[in-house]
């Protein structure tokens, strides 16, 4: 008990050095001194060039926050689409969520500009978490295999609608599309992060009030009826609310996959499969991989990756890593 | 106090119970008795609410079942599963926890009181050594205790059991009973249980209710509805009745 309590606090405040040290790197390095000048708003400090402020406070800064947000927001709703559909193994990636958002924002950006692209992105991916749970469901019971399934072919269906909007769009665009596609944290501004942030605060907030509900969610639809849930009800709640979340992220970030799997699998190895703490933790773990993720996505190749790339080329090998290390008991019944 | 009436299910056109009518009291054991596919789980399902009959009504403790929220009836009803594979490994004290679920609020999280109900249930079931273990990684015999103990976290008047002993070894089938059986005496629970063993419900049974093809055929006391006669009918098994002072047990006859 004794360790988890340190982990657990480990994992909380990890965000804050990650942010730290991303502030520091990249093309242009900052030392601890001119950071410290930067964000103290100490008018005393002129001394500061202008343009590096202007590096800390508009073109870092932003970037940051954003990655902590999406971090967040995929790593939750991860959390939550894995205690819904009882399936350590899906996250909005597999179960196509991403793919039909990615799908909404680049018909709403071709088709209807009047609409906010979150809207659209929404829309789509909680089209798409219905398609697949409607498909995988077989008299009642959500086999794990069939939901992943389900997953893989709406990701095929809305990756090929979105692959023909490609084909439609004037070619100088689509560059930006491909690139945003590939999951990248590079159009980062102010203005996407307060597009954002309220979607995802909004849809995060929702699960972590109800985060001790997904426990009961979990045991499946007879037993959490028997328990007293409402189970339709709540089970769309959660799922709408990380649509809500995973939508937004989308429509700043493009499809950033592995991020939603492998961070609640690491927190539930950490400290146990209660959603009381698994919520809060992946939010906070998930925040600091992606600030951390985007860091090396900004400089390690000299120029700029995108950091999709990077959670993957990542991701992958740690998760295999800790799978073979603990035997596979954190998802085993 | 359950009221069943008149209860009728159909399922894919397939007539499951006719017309059933029973009733179990507080502080007493009722067994539904019966031979595989005669409706014994079926009638748990009906008074659960997990189906809902096409004829006929459910009456829980003077209130009908239809139209109850689930969380009333959470409050009101405990049912312990007889087949139960949790995905996640929740420790036994998160899931008995989760037996509180009706009485937290959407907003709001298991508080002190709920930690010291689930205290007090670990130490009546004598579990406190499991508490902090996976739920995975424990017997067959003590996940019965666990999810008896979630059930007793519902505070309900009324508990279910699905074939409560069906996974167990003979000690633990005996231990499990007189545990039900003794909640049903200091908390006045009105229990209603299903059983595969005549023998079983002759020990523990305040009142067995006997089931064959969907219809009741007997009940009452063990004693006077379970005999040799209507085992015989019940099972289509030829059995001898012993006695033993003033335990009476079903022996089969092999001939």
């Amino acid at each position: 008990m004794k360790a988890r309590t340190w982990v657990y606090w480990i994992l909380m405040l990890s965000p804050l050095p990650a942010f730290l040290l991303a502030l520091q790197v990249g093309a242009y390095p900052i030392s601890w001194s001119e950071l410290w000048r930067a964000l103290s708003w100490n008018p005393g400090s002129a001394a500061l060039p202008e343009q590096v402020r202007a590096i800390i406070l508009n073109v870092r800064l932003p970037r940051i926050v954003l990655g902590l947000l999406v971090g967040l927001a995929l790593s939750c709703s991860g959390a939550t689409l894995q205690a819904v559909f009882r399936n350590p193994l899906v996250d909005a990636y597999i179960l196509g969520l991403s793919s039909g958002a990615a799908f909404g924002c680049a018909v709403t950006v071709a088709f209807l500009p009047a609409l906010p692209i979150q809207v659209g992105a929404f829309l789509f991916s909680l089209l798409a978490a219905g398609l697949t749970f409607a498909m995988a469901r077989t008299r009642g019971e959500v086999p794990t295999l069939s939901l992943i399934l389900a997953g893989v072919v709406v990701s095929a269906f809305f990756a090929a609608l979105l692959s023909i909007i490609k084909f439609l769009v004037d070619p100088h665009k689509l560059a930006n599309i491909v690139f945003w596609l590939l999951g990248s944290l590079a159009l980062a501004d102010w203005a996407a992060v307060t597009k954002v942030a309220p979607w995802i605060l909004g849809g995060a907030a929702l699960i972590w009030v109800g985060r001790w509900r997904l426990n009961a969610l979990s045991m499946g639809d007879a037993e959490a009826k028997a328990l007293g849930l409402e189970v339709g009800r709540e089970r769309g709640l959660f799922i709408l609310a990380a649509s809500v979340a995973v939508a937004a992220a989308v429509s700043v970030s493009g499809i950033i996959g592995w991020v939603g799997l492998m961070i609640p699998h690491i927190v539930r190895m950490a400290v146990g499969p209660d959603n009381r703490r698994v919520i809060p933790l992946s939010m906070a773990a998930g925040a600091s991989f992606m600030v951390l993720s985007d860091s090396i996505a900004r400089t390690a190749m000299g120029g700029e990756i995108p950091v999709g790339i990077i959670t993957t080329l990542g991701g992958a090998p740690f998760f295999i890593f800790l799978l073979k290390r603990s035997g596979l008991e954190s998802w085993k019944t | 106090m359950i009221t069943v009436t008149d209860l009728t299910v159909q399922l894919n056109g397939q007539g499951i119970l006719h017309q059933v009518a029973l009733q179990a009291l507080p502080g007493e054991v009722t067994v539904l008795l019966g031979p595989n596919g005669s409706g014994k789980t079926t009638i748990l399902r009906c008074v659960s609410a997990e189906i809902h009959p096409q004829g006929g009504a459910v009456t829980l403790a003077g209130q009908p079942l239809a139209g109850l929220p689930r969380r009333d009836l959470a409050r009101l009803l405990a049912l312990v599963p007889q087949e139960h594979h949790p995905v996640f490994p929740y420790t036994v004290r998160e899931m008995i926890l989760l037996g509180r679920v009706s009485r937290v609020g959407f907003w709001s999280q298991p508080g002190r009181q709920d930690q010291e109900v689930v205290a007090e249930i670990i130490e009546l079931l004598g579990i406190k050594a499991l508490a902090h273990k996976p739920y995975t990684r424990i017997s067959g015999g003590e996940r019965q205790l666990v999810l008896i103990g979630r059930g007793l976290a519902q505070e309900p008047q009324i508990f279910l059991l699905d074939e409560p002993t069906s996974h167990l070894d003979f000690k633990n089938q005996i231990s499990v009973l007189k545990l039900v059986r003794d909640l049903a005496r200091q908390r006045r629970l009105t229990v209603l249980l299903t059983l595969h063993d005549p023998n079983l419900a002759l020990l523990f049974g305040d009142r067995v209710i006997l089931l064959a093809g969907g219809r009741v055929v007997a009940q009452g006391p063990p004693g006077e509805v379970i005999d040799a006669g209507s085992m015989a009918r019940l099972y289509g098994l030829e059995v001898e009745m012993l006695s033993l002072g003033s335990q009476r047990l079903l022996c089969p006859k092999l001939s």
